[in-house]
């Protein structure tokens, strides 16, 4: 008896308050419940672990390997997806190229959604001329088909960028190239979103106080308002990376992409449109990892969205 | 006592579609050290905009400083740059706002958003600052504060967000505090709270408070002299006691007799002010409260009257007519 009133005597405020669920635990509580956002978590993680463990079982070289007499075999035991028209193991290949279509996916964004939150937030916060300029700015990028600029630029830049040396893998050039065309082709919507929130949220009183208090305009825009526009942000580099890998899919369709023997998913569809018909593994598996891809992204942001926005306070 | 803040012959305007709106119209003031300021006047009477244009904190287009000075310890504030007002906001002069719901980030923790200001003027690091955080917590009566740094503002009540909001404007130790209608969003009981929290910490560290009101009752628990606004002009400035007990202006006295008091009796209707203050879109020609006044002469139709002392103890006001009489002066 005497033992539990000096136990619960020596508890501490710590101890009996159960900590409040900050705004990322209240996130996750109703991100749980989207069910296919948890769906499109579940695949897109298995895809990154086809694309990454993939690698300990098959080595890049033999990715690359070609032998022309084993051309075009249809899926077997030893090629679980078949070869291709140089005789290469198009599971392999899928492995290796899906790390770079992801890789592509993820970098791009980055590049997209600095370029995006840069001008978005200038524009937003300053207002007035510096508004006006990037605004026409964007708007000038958006009425050109990006598909065009796309083409344009990789026809342009293509093959100006040496190889480069990463983690021991070369990666050609040309992934570098692809990664920066997709990023300063894409910027301009979420430019247009980030400027949006930042109109409405600068007029808060919030952003008033920080003022009076002597806080930097440049500390205001990206301390005070940015966090509060994260969700809409986060949601749109979300679907970005899916736009991401499908542009790359585009371009390298097209034969402007990243040059083989580096394999993309996009490359390898590339590899397979004279053989639609004959040899249809090698456009359904690369095919089908994109479509997978792209699909679970999207329910993921559709969940994120969910989650992250801020009316929803219910758990 | 002497002058802190001393704000001549202040205009400010804003250019919107419609047309100038004249908001506030060549106002002069002062403040002492460590003394209580309050301002007073309806919605829209320029109240909040001229302490804005003080600290410069006005939108610059559409808002415009059309002319006069703040001397500040002797410095115009209206000719620094930014970055020198940077360092004057939240240092020398803090400012608190109406709605604690509002003027506090909803994303950013208690502590991040009390500690920023230490880092910022007085180059604390995360320890120090967080250490004068507790204290400042401790100081504006939040209870067990320690844990309450990691908190977010939805996790606080209206009042103890007001509070939050004080030490945030305390943190660097400001000799002038600006409260822009602190208690207006609060329910009473938490208004007495606030005005005695600052009433409290204004006598333990000397600070001069200019208080923004439109509510007569807290005016009178608090201040040491009130300046009484109209359609962007002084129309009437004195010691507390002077204008509770002697109003001189017919606006003052009217705002006056709209009071419920305790010590009248509750049968009659309180006497409301008929019409509605001027519109600011029109440069303003005569006195702009001749409209809604009961005494207008001819004079005050074509004249404004400048701010004039009338008996002593700095108690001015801006009237053609001495409202005991009727007469003009």
């Amino acid at each position: 008896m005497e033992s539990t009133t000096s136990q619960i005597a020596s508890l501490s405020p710590d101890d009996l308050e159960t900590p409040p669920l900050n705004l990322s635990q209240l996130a996750w509580q109703r991100f749980r419940r989207h069910r296919p956002a948890i769906i499109g978590l579940v695949v897109l993680t298995l895809l990154v672990l086809y694309a990454l463990a993939g690698s300990l079982f098959f080595s890049e070289k033999y990715a690359n390997f070609n032998d022309t007499s084993l051309r075009l075999q249809a899926p077997s035991a030893e090629h679980p997806f078949g070869t291709d028209s140089i005789g290469r193991d198009v599971l392999a290949r899928t492995i290796y190229g899906g790390q770079i279509s992801l890789l592509i996916g993820l970098t791009a964004v980055v590049v997209e959604t600095f370029l995006g939150i840069l001008v978005g937030a200038l524009a937003g916060y300053y207002g007035g001329l510096v508004d006006s300029i990037l605004m026409r700015i964007t708007e000038a990028m958006l009425n050109i088909p990006e598909i065009f600029l796309l083409i344009v630029m990789a026809k342009y830049f293509g093959g100006k960028i040496p190889e480069l040396d990463v983690f021991g893998r070369t990666f050609s050039g040309s992934v570098v190239v692809i990664v920066l065309i997709i990023g300063v082709t894409s910027w301009m919507y979420l430019a247009r979103i980030v400027r949006a929130q930042f109109l409405s949220l600068k007029e808060n009183e919030f952003v008033l106080a920080a003022r009076a208090t002597g806080t930097r305009n440049i500390e205001i825009i990206f301390r005070h308002i940015l966090p509060n526009s994260v969700a809409p942000i986060v949601v749109s580099a979300t679907l970005g990376v899916a736009n991401a890998i499908l542009a790359e899919a585009y371009i390298s369709f097209l034969g402007l992409g990243v040059q083989p023997p580096t394999a993309t998913w996009g490359n390898m569809l590339d590899g397979a449109n004279n053989y639609l018909e004959s040899a249809p593994w090698l456009w359904f598996f690369p095919g089908l990892l994109i479509l997978l891809t792209v699909l679970s992204i999207n329910f993921l942001g559709d969940g994120l969205r969910d989650a992250l926005d801020p009316r929803g306070r219910t758990v | 006592m002497s002058t802190l803040l001393e704000v001549k012959d202040l205009r400010t305007r804003f250019h919107t579609p419609e047309g100038i709106v004249y908001a506030v119209n060549g106002i002069s003031f002062y403040v002492a050290e460590g003394e209580t300021l309050a301002v007073v006047g309806e919605s829209g009477c320029g109240k909040s905009v001229s302490m804005l244009s003080v600290l410069q904190l006005i939108p610059v287009p559409p808002g415009e400083i059309a002319g006069g000075v703040a001397l500040f310890r002797g410095q115009d504030l209206l000719k620094k740059s930014e970055r020198e007002m940077e360092a004057i906001r939240g240092q020398e002069i803090a400012m608190i706002f109406q709605d604690p719901m509002t003027s506090l980030n909803p994303v950013l923790t208690i502590g991040r958003q009390i500690t920023e200001s230490l880092r910022i003027h007085m180059g604390m690091d995360q320890n120090a600052a967080e250490a004068r955080t507790v204290e400042l917590l401790e100081m504006v009566g939040i209870s067990d504060p320690s844990h309450r740094l990691g908190d977010y503002p939805h996790q606080f009540s209206g009042g103890m967000r007001q509070r939050v909001m004080i030490a945030i404007a305390l943190a660097c130790n400001p000799s002038l505090l600006i409260a822009d209608e602190p208690t207006t969003a609060l329910d009473v009981t938490i208004q007495a709270q606030i005005v005695e929290l600052v009433t409290k910490i204004r006598n333990q560290v000397h600070m001069a408070v200019i208080w923004i009101t439109h509510d007569l009752g807290v005016v009178a628990g608090i201040a040491d002299r009130v300046i009484v606004m109209y359609a962007g002009f002084i129309v009437e400035e004195a010691s507390v006691n002077a204008l509770y007990e002697n109003p001189r202006h017919p606006y003052t006295s009217a705002l006056l007799g709209a009071l419920p008091r305790m010590d009248r009796r509750r049968d009659r209707r309180l006497k409301s002010i008929p019409g509605a203050p001027p519109s600011l879109l029109v440069e303003p020609h005569g006195c702009p409260f001749t409209a809604r006044c009961e005494f207008t002469i001819e004079r005050c139709k074509t004249e404004n009257p400048p701010l004039t002392p009338v008996g002593q103890n700095h108690h001015n006001i801006a009237c053609w007519v001495d409202i005991k009489t009727g007469a003009p002066r």
